[in-house]
């Protein structure tokens, strides 16, 4: 039962303040950034300001004559070692796998995109490699740049990769032996609605740029590395087994204080790659630092998708079928997940929230001369989202009907469902989600606000949408079956020490969602404990154990469920110590507010009374149980989770300029059971901030000739506090997950993923209301584009 | 950045003399400069500082006009013109944020003559008299294109004199990534004349639009530009507006901008 959060005043259902913030606030943190090691030379790399080029020569002979440069790197240092690796592989409709190419650390052959590294200087100071870096005489043959997805997929196109057979990465058809019974369902359609759309390339602009700093103890053979992850240990096993020969006891990497990930910073990134090479080779600590300029052309983008997509309706407005076509940007090379997100995770949202029974979708990715696109905030599930709500808010507008009734009607009601897109929903209660938005968003008194906004000279718009999601990522097998080179497990080591305190290991990483005080609020609660008394540890492959990282919304539900099932293996220990002593039946023992009893007695035993007789055995059963009190414990989840929701948006549109402000945004979110509602509420609103950002304000924009045109915050437009409104956000509805043991779902994406259609749909009810024939204005609404729109 | 010498002098006297050096360059308040070091844009052998000349700070009202020394930052314009000139105080509020606003200089920023910013729109508009350690430039010769000026190589905006006229509203229209203006009207009513100056628009930087002007002076009312409009021939284009949306704005603009004033 959902806890009344008001009268919690700790453990699970409690909001105690992050503790991890004193640090964050008083410039006390410790970033990669922050870390210098004795000696420690520099790294530059010297990026491509061409999209695409033929490397005829680089001659670093003057450059690496100049002060303070220790060695000057090129693509030929790197022959002997491997490539970049990806992290899953795609089988396109035909049973072919997807055409994967080579992804040097630095360039080889070819420049491929603007930002391409074609060498590294390494020099004393970052500014002698820098000037050295200007002394490189580069002879670069220009080649045609391939930009636009459609373009570069005709015949004799230019390819990006002369080795493969064209610039199709895959064609993915989803489910491929539905696509005839979706045929037929549309040929017998009452009606159709088809609605082409962008999903805008994002970049996502963490607020720490990346940073890698490589170590090597020339004693000990051991390397180092120091990097801004979302994931160190998926980072040691891909840069270590695939890209540098090391082999994991060899290898440690420690992801430290991160500030900001959002998806682009789980990848295996080639300076990474190149500091750790280069430390070992130069027997000195390397470091990069991006600078912000260089973010925007090396940090993986996200989104960049080409759709169509078409509703079928039976004469009742019931969803008969949906199709969908996209094209999706891969960028130059595969990053590490970048196969993943145009297909599992999108292709298997297509159901929505809806009981729709034909679905066929059809992804084309595409390589471009673009920088690699992957997963960002959301991930495949904002794009699908963004389409299928667009989409059914088209069909409502066509059919004359309300969209909230349209979808009420389609949602489904039954649980478990298996969609067919290949998942089955565990839990859910979209009407519950849906009614309590309308109570938030006082959508009943939207006619009265419209007629304020019009009295000013403002047309008021209301966009409602759906979302669901897919998160909690995943169950290895299957996701094993769907191509990924790795398990989605999550692992957790909790160590009791003598005196009672906890110190827990997570496989999970905290770039700001808060663990150091959410995760120790549910052990606090298992064990009756105060939150005090559990410190987390995380970041760090030496001392955490084996773990899959931090990324679609998946720490507490995979994490913490690893984090319940190690504890409850400390306790089934901790209560057999406890008879011993209390000369009782393990059965027997009963565990509350930190104290082990006796059932039926008021014999009992503290918690750190047996924390001690654990590590001071002196009255110990030691024929049964060893001494200490450490458990570890991996947990891989038998489902996704699937967290879902109900936006609404009113924005205010100025006829004159098309300049549009969101006035009224709320959010009704179902993510289960909640821990802390003060995180919930902050990831909802970092959440949201990003999906309005999108809709609003962000876009990566190249040119023909594959210049990034947005390449600063000078043309690139973050979404600033004044762009955003007081939020309404509601988590009272919960419908826990049925197979984890918190009854949690995720928290981290939805409001990325549920807003985009929030706002696009109350930009378009706004145009309509004024009488515009406009169905639908790509992503970013900026107001040229707006008013391009009411003036087409 | 490269590397390079600092002096800051204290005198306009002392700083025409440093920056008679070979490849020196003035600093003001550096918010366009500094980062033009930090990209490796630009390799001054030496920068003069002019924030450390009292000569240059502050305003004064002289003959109708607003004196503002020329190192003067956004930030005490803002807060010092509200009662002499409050459209100016306005227009110098509304620029950049904070950090911005303390560093920036009026005389910085006419010298630098970006195309997106709103002191030229101003001084244009005011019809202001720009005072160098030389001469005294009227802002109608003043400006010449895109980050252009008549100012010789270590010439110096010691002091703008703007003529406060009867009414005055500044209307920016922000770009939303830099938020520098997309287009930004200045208007400003005299007792025999209305001059409007416009930034952010034009392919050749700030200009004055005529037309409008002269409906105007003869009815000082938003209905006198009824009718009226900029060709989008001319107008920049970029991914944040078009030639024509840009053109639309600049009417949409000045007739705000009128209304506020009137």
């Amino acid at each position: 039962m959902p806890k009344d959060s008001d009268q919690i005043e700790s453990g699970i259902g409690a909001s105690p303040k992050r503790r991890e913030d004193v640090r964050f606030l008083t410039g006390a943190g410790n970033y990669t950034d922050d870390i210098n090691l004795n000696g420690q030379a520099y790294v530059y790399f010297l990026r491509s300001d061409m999209a695409h080029g033929r490397i005829i020569s680089i001659d670093t002979s003057d450059a690496a004559a100049m002060p303070g440069v220790v060695q000057i790197f090129t693509g030929a240092d790197f022959e002997a070692v491997g490539g970049i690796p990806c992290g899953w592989q795609i089988t396109d409709k035909h049973g072919e796998v997807m055409q994967e190419p080579a992804h040097p650390v630095l360039a080889q052959g070819k420049v491929r995109y603007v930002g391409d590294a074609i060498a590294a200087v390494v020099a004393d100071s970052l500014d002698q490699a820098r000037d050295a870096a200007e002394a490189i005489v580069l002879d670069i043959e220009e080649l045609p740049a391939v930009i636009n997805m459609k373009a570069a997929l005709k015949e004799g196109a230019t390819k990006v990769h002369d080795d493969l057979t064209s610039n199709l990465c895959y064609d993915w058809g989803f489910v491929e032996e539905n696509k005839p019974a979706v045929e037929e369902a549309f040929a017998k359609a009452a009606h159709v609605t088809t609605l082409e759309l962008v999903n805008n390339r994002l970049i996502a602009n963490p607020m720490e740029p990346r940073v890698a700093l490589g170590d090597f103890n020339r004693a000990t053979g051991d390397s180092t590395l120091y990097t801004t992850s979302q994931n160190p240990h998926v980072i040691r096993l891909l840069m270590g087994a695939f890209v540098l020969g090391i082999p994991e006891h060899k290898l440690r990497v420690i992801a430290p204080d991160v500030g900001g990930g959002f998806g682009t910073k789980i990848f295996h990134y080639a300076e990474e790659a190149f500091c750790t090479f280069a430390a070992k080779a130069l027997n000195r600590a390397v470091k990069w630092t991006s600078s912000r300029a260089e973010a925007f052309i090396s940090d993986a983008h996200g989104r960049d998708h080409v759709t169509t997509i078409q509703l079928a309706l039976d004469s009742d407005n019931n969803f008969t079928a949906l199709r969908t076509d996209t094209h999706a940007n891969m960028g130059a090379y595969l990053s590490t997940f970048a196969p993943s997100v145009p297909t599992w995770l999108h292709g298997t949202l297509m159901a929505g929230n809806y009981k729709t029974p034909l679905i066929y979708v059809n992804v084309k990715a595409v390589f471009t001369n673009t920088v690699p696109v992957d997963a960002y905030r959301g991930a495949g599930r904002p794009e699908a989202t963004f389409q299928l709500e667009r989409v059914i808010d088209k069909a409502a507008r066509e059919l004359g009907v309300d969209p909230i009734a349209l979808r009420r009607q389609n949602f489904i009601t039954e649980f478990p469902y298996a969609t067919p897109v290949a998942v089955e929903y565990d839990t859910g209660d979209y009407n519950a989600t849906m009614d309590k938005l309308e109570e938030i968003a006082d959508l009943a008194g939207f006619a009265a606000r419209r007629a304020k906004s019009e009295a000013r000279g403002l047309v008021r718009g209301l966009g409602v949408n759906c979302y669901i999601e897919a998160c909690g990522i995943a169950p290895s097998n299957l996701v094993g079956q769907l191509g990924a080179r790795a398990g989605l497990y999550e692992s957790a080591t909790v160590r009791v020490n003598a005196t009672g305190g906890l110190v827990v290991m997570t496989g999970s990483h905290s770039h700001g969602q808060g663990h150091e005080t959410s995760f120790p609020q549910v052990i606090a609660e298992m064990i009756g404990i105060d939150e005090s008394m559990v410190e987390i540890v995380h970041g760090d492959t030496a001392n955490t154990p084996m773990g899959m990282g931090t990324y679609g919304s998946r720490s507490l539900a995979v994490g913490g469920s690893a984090m319940v099932r190690a504890t409850e293996k400390i306790i089934a220990k901790a209560k057999k110590i406890a008879a011993h002593i209390l000369e009782a039946s393990d059965a027997d023992i009963e565990l509350k507010d930190g104290q082990f009893s006796i059932a039926g007695t008021d014999k009992s035993l503290a918690w750190g009374d047996v924390t001690l007789a654990a590590y001071v055995p002196h009255n110990y059963p030691l024929e049964d149980i060893e001494p200490g009190l450490e458990e570890t414990a991996f947990y891989d989840p038998a489902n996704f989770t699937y967290p879902s929701g109900a936006y609404a948006c009113e924005v205010e549109l100025d006829p004159e300029t098309g300049k549009v402000s969101i006035e009224r945004f709320a959010a009704a979110d179902d993510f289960g059971n909640i821990v802390n509602p003060m995180i919930v509420d902050g990831q909802v609103h970092g959440g949201i901030g990003q999906g309005i950002g999108q809709a609003l304000l962000e876009a990566a924009v190249y040119n023909e000739d594959g210049q990034l045109l947005s390449a600063s915050y000078m043309d690139y437009a973050m979404p600033r506090a004044d762009d955003l409104p007081f939020y309404q956000v509601d988590h009272s509805c919960q419908t826990p997950c049925t197979h984890n043991p918190l009854g949690v779902k995720g928290c981290g994406e939805a409001g990325a993923i549920g807003s985009p259609p929030a706002v696009v749909n109350a930009v378009v009810d706004a145009l309509q209301s004024m009488g515009k024939d406009v169905t639908h204005v790509d992503m970013p609404l900026s107001p040229a584009r707006v008013w391009a729109a009411m003036n087409g | 950045m490269y590397n390079f010498e600092v002096e800051k002098p204290t005198s306009i006297a002392d700083a025409v003399a440093a920056l008679s050096a070979d490849e020196a360059q003035a600093l003001g308040g550096g918010q366009t400069l500094i980062p033009t070091l930090k990209q490796r844009l630009a390799s001054p052998s030496k920068l003069v500082s002019l924030s450390g000349i009292a000569e240059m700070q502050g305003m004064r009202l002289a003959a109708g006009s607003l004196c503002i020394g020329g190192a003067t930052s956004h930030a005490t314009v803002a807060a010092e013109a509200t009662g002499s000139y409050p459209a100016l105080a306005a227009l110098a509020g509304g620029i950049g944020d904070p950090a911005v606003r303390n560093r920036g200089t009026i005389g910085g920023s006419l010298a630098n003559n970006d195309p997106a910013a709103c002191y030229p729109a101003a001084a244009l508009a005011s019809g202001a008299v720009i005072v160098t350690n030389a001469r005294e430039i009227a802002a109608d010769d003043f400006f010449d294109g895109l980050f252009t000026t008549v100012l010789e190589e270590g010439e110096i905006v010691t002091e703008v004199r703007l003529q406060v006229p009867e009414a005055a509203n500044y209307q920016k229209f922000v770009q939303p990534a830099s938020r520098f203006a997309l287009v930004g009207v200045f208007v400003a009513k005299f007792a025999n004349a209305v001059r409007v100056a416009v930034t952010g628009a034009s392919e050749e930087g700030v200009f004055r639009w005529s037309e409008a002007e002269a409906a105007l002076s003869s009815n000082f009312s938003a209905d006198a530009l009824e009718g009226l409009s900029v060709a989008p021939e001319g107008m920049m284009a970029d991914i944040h507006g078009s030639k024509a949306y840009r053109a639309h704005l600049l009417g949409v603009l000045t007739k705000r901008a009128v209304a506020a004033a009137a």
